[in-house]
């Protein structure tokens, strides 16, 4: 509540829900990011995180809730309206076209365009090694389809996708999942980057070292609602396991709909 | 990579037989699998003809002409069906589609506008194909919408399209043959007249040479701007040499196919010439529609590897999740293939019913099933994702191959559909073969 004074959130997710057939994958969850901050989304397997950002990101309509973008309601009924208001998601599943090389992949939807009004394969393979450079400097295979890399560099595709367009909020999906250690190493210093140019990230990981290391906040879910959110100074790594796997919201954290009472 | 350009080079220079060559001139396999097919088709025929009947027939440019100009109106349409097939859709209703546009047309030229404007009018032929692209167009829009926007199956919705259009084709003219249709517009079906001629032909073709060249040195150029290994000198030679001798190739089977005695005859009357003694012979030259055929293959060829438009195929086709999620409007770029579809369809339908010289409602009857194959032969994966304009074309010739081949030798309709439908079925199995090898 202290940060709220401060200033408008980026974003503010208010009571959404979104139901599968019977399942409420997501209950009512309330979620805020600020400029500047990096949010980690914690929870088990199946607690609903991945439903929540998908919801902001455009790719699932949700069922009740509003999402105000700088204080002010957004209408987010696509993809596209998402990133027009510069969100840039990384996917879990990755959503690459498997079948394209990777600076096609990394335009898609935002082709760079010669005078001719035809494709600028040229351009857009310069730019795709410019920022392909700072995720992994070992990566060559521009020309493949994205089919024929190898997991981590299908994600380092991912990654250079969301970071190339000038994001404001940035949505990580377990970014580094698939990661070597200094691939990994580079994502966390690119967050701490990207941080510093006031750019909001929520970030979703099982790795609760990782996440304590780059959030400011964490909020946890469990069974489609959220559980708690505390900022990492305020709580331990005890707290929030605590909070993932009993729903225990510690004194630290201002607790959620899902609290276990 | 300076350091694999050379070691590229180092490699080539002593090329060890076929896989050396192809691995230098870049040539994809599955091509040269198809144009291998294609010269085992010809020779084939051809030596039955000449071992059975006493003369072979195939390889003459008599029947080469034909065959060009046969293969034209499924051609055009498998260009669109790659596409289709593509994302991971399939029409089976270009066939009926091309009997309603064909329909359209012919009451238009022969019906309506004579009515309007007086027969012979030099607008009629215009407005006709005008009619029948207008027509093609919104019916593959109105099954783009069923499909993208009320998310019926394509399979559905065209196989609906299939029963629906051929109805509605009878309908149109209560069963009616229509014609003869305008004499322009019957133009478009090729024959002595519908052809360009020996010089129009050759200046076709040179230019055609010359494209190939351009094509390659502006190739070379850009891998060379942005450091890829290049191609050593003589595979880019031996690429041009060969695209040349099959253009030029091609040129002078077209010209060595003279008009029949009696249109030369009628041409003599008309214009006056004297026939000489010996005859006068007068080349065909590439007929109409073919020039149509390879104008759509260039234009479909750029479309989707130059365009965003072909980009967005391909993504969608490799994962419509991820097309939809990088903001690609994966429902309109749908409708507007199918559009697309309909509107070859229509193009096809002028080229057909020119080439009868009139429209019956049974016209194009079982072509979706020879489009299909044709798209899937030449390459295109029903999984998607995967296909090539030039393959689907190929996949024509080979189509129209066969089937004339076996009229020419006298099969009967019952062997000739056999034998189509075990090619399919093989090709698809070999193609399924080479792929699992090759990725
Ligand atoms: N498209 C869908 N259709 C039906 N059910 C879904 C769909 N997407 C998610 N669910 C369900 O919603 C619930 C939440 O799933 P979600 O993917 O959000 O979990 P998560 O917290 O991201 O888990 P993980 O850590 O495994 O990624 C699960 O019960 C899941 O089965
Ligand atoms: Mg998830």
């Amino acid at each position: 509540m202290s940060t709220s004074s401060a200033a408008t959130p980026l974003v503010e997710m208010r009571d959404i829900s979104i139901a599968f057939g019977g399942v409420k994958a997501v209950d009512r969850a309330s979620l805020e990011l600020y400029p500047g901050e990096v949010v980690g989304l914690l929870g088990h397997n199946g607690a609903g995180k991945s439903t929540l950002i998908k919801i902001l990101s455009g790719a699932y309509a949700r069922d009740a809730g509003q999402i105000f973008i700088d204080g002010q309601e957004a209408r987010i009924d696509n993809p596209r309206d998402a990133k027009a208001y510069g969100i840039e998601t990384i996917y879990q599943t990755l959503a690459l076209a498997d079948n394209v090389d990777a600076a096609s992949n990394l335009f898609l939807g935002r082709e760079l365009l010669t005078a001719w009004g035809t494709l600028d394969d040229a351009a857009m393979e310069s730019q795709a090694r410019q920022v392909m450079g700072r995720l992994n400097p070992n990566f060559r295979r521009f020309k493949d389809p994205v089919k024929s890399l190898s997991g981590g560099q299908r994600q380092s595709v991912a990654i250079a996708r969301a970071i190339h367009f000038n994001a404001r909020i940035l949505i990580m999906d377990e970014p580094t999942a698939a990661l070597g250690p200094a691939e990994t190493a580079q994502v966390g210093e690119l967050i701490k980057q990207l941080k510093r140019e006031g750019i909001g990230i929520f970030l979703i990981s099982h790795d609760i070292h990782d996440v304590f290391d780059l959030a400011d906040r964490v909020t946890v879910m469990k069974n489609g609602k959220v559980v708690g959110s505390a900022r990492t100074s305020d709580v331990s790594k005890d707290d929030v396991l605590g909070m993932i796997i009993l729903g225990k919201c510690p004194p630290g954290a201002i607790p959620g709909p899902g609290a276990a009472s | 990579m300076t350091a694999d350009a050379t070691s590229a080079e180092a490699r080539d220079t002593h090329p060890g037989g076929l896989a050396a060559v192809l691995r230098a001139t870049e040539i994809d396999t599955r091509l040269l699998g198809m144009v291998g097919a294609l010269a085992l088709i010809w020779i084939g025929f051809h030596l039955y003809g000449a071992i059975v009947n006493g003369f072979g027939t195939f390889l003459t440019p008599r029947n080469l002409w034909n065959l060009s100009v046969q293969a034209a109106s499924i051609g055009i349409m498998a260009t669109g069906m790659v596409l289709v097939i593509v994302t991971r859709n399939i029409d089976l209703s270009v066939g009926s589609v091309l009997g309603v546009c064909a329909m359209a047309m012919a009451i238009m030229q022969v019906w309506v506008l004579p009515e309007m404007l007086g027969l012979g009018h030099p607008a009629i032929w215009v407005i006709a194909v005008l009619t029948g692209l207008a027509t093609g167009t919104m019916i593959g829009a109105f099954h783009g919408y069923l499909i993208a926007y009320l998310q019926i199956p394509a399979f559905i919705v065209t196989l609906g399209g299939l029963l629906v259009w051929r109805g509605a084709a009878f309908f149109m003219a209560r069963g009616e043959t229509i014609a003869p249709v305008d004499s322009t517009f019957a133009l478009l079906g090729g024959g002595p007249y519908g052809a360009i001629g020996a010089a129009g032909s050759w200046i076709v073709g040179l230019l055609a040479c010359a494209a190939v060249v351009l094509l390659l040195l502006s190739a070379r150029k850009q891998r060379r701007r942005f450091q890829f290994p290049l191609r050593p000198v003589w595979a880019e030679i031996l690429l041009a040499v060969i695209g040349c001798a099959a253009i030029i190739g091609f040129v002078l089977t077209v010209n060595a196919y003279p008009w029949p005695i009696g249109i030369v005859r009628q041409f003599a009357e008309r214009t006056g010439v004297a026939i000489p003694e010996g005859g006068l012979f007068i080349s065909h030259g590439f007929a109409i529609p073919v020039l149509i055929l390879m104008a759509v293959g260039i234009a479909m060829t750029v479309l989707i590897t130059r365009t965003r438009f072909g980009r967005y195929v391909f993504a969608i086709g490799g994962n419509p999740e991820a097309a939809e999620l990088a903001g690609i409007n994966t429902r309109w770029v749908t409708l507007k293939i199918f559009a697309l579809m309909g509107f070859l369809c229509g193009l096809s339908a002028a080229v057909a019913s020119a080439r009868l010289n009139s429209a019956t409602n049974s016209l194009g009857s079982l072509d979706e099933l020879y489009v299909i194959a044709s798209a899937v032969i030449g390459g295109a994966s029903l999984a998607g994702g995967i296909g090539t304009i030039y393959g689907a074309i190929l996949g024509a010739l080979v189509m129209q191959s066969l089937y004339s081949g076996m009229v020419l030798i006298g099969f009967d309709a019952a062997a000739q559909q056999i034998v189509v439908g075990t090619v399919l079925v093989v090709a698809v199995w070999i193609d399924q073969v080479y792929r699992r090898r090759t990725v």
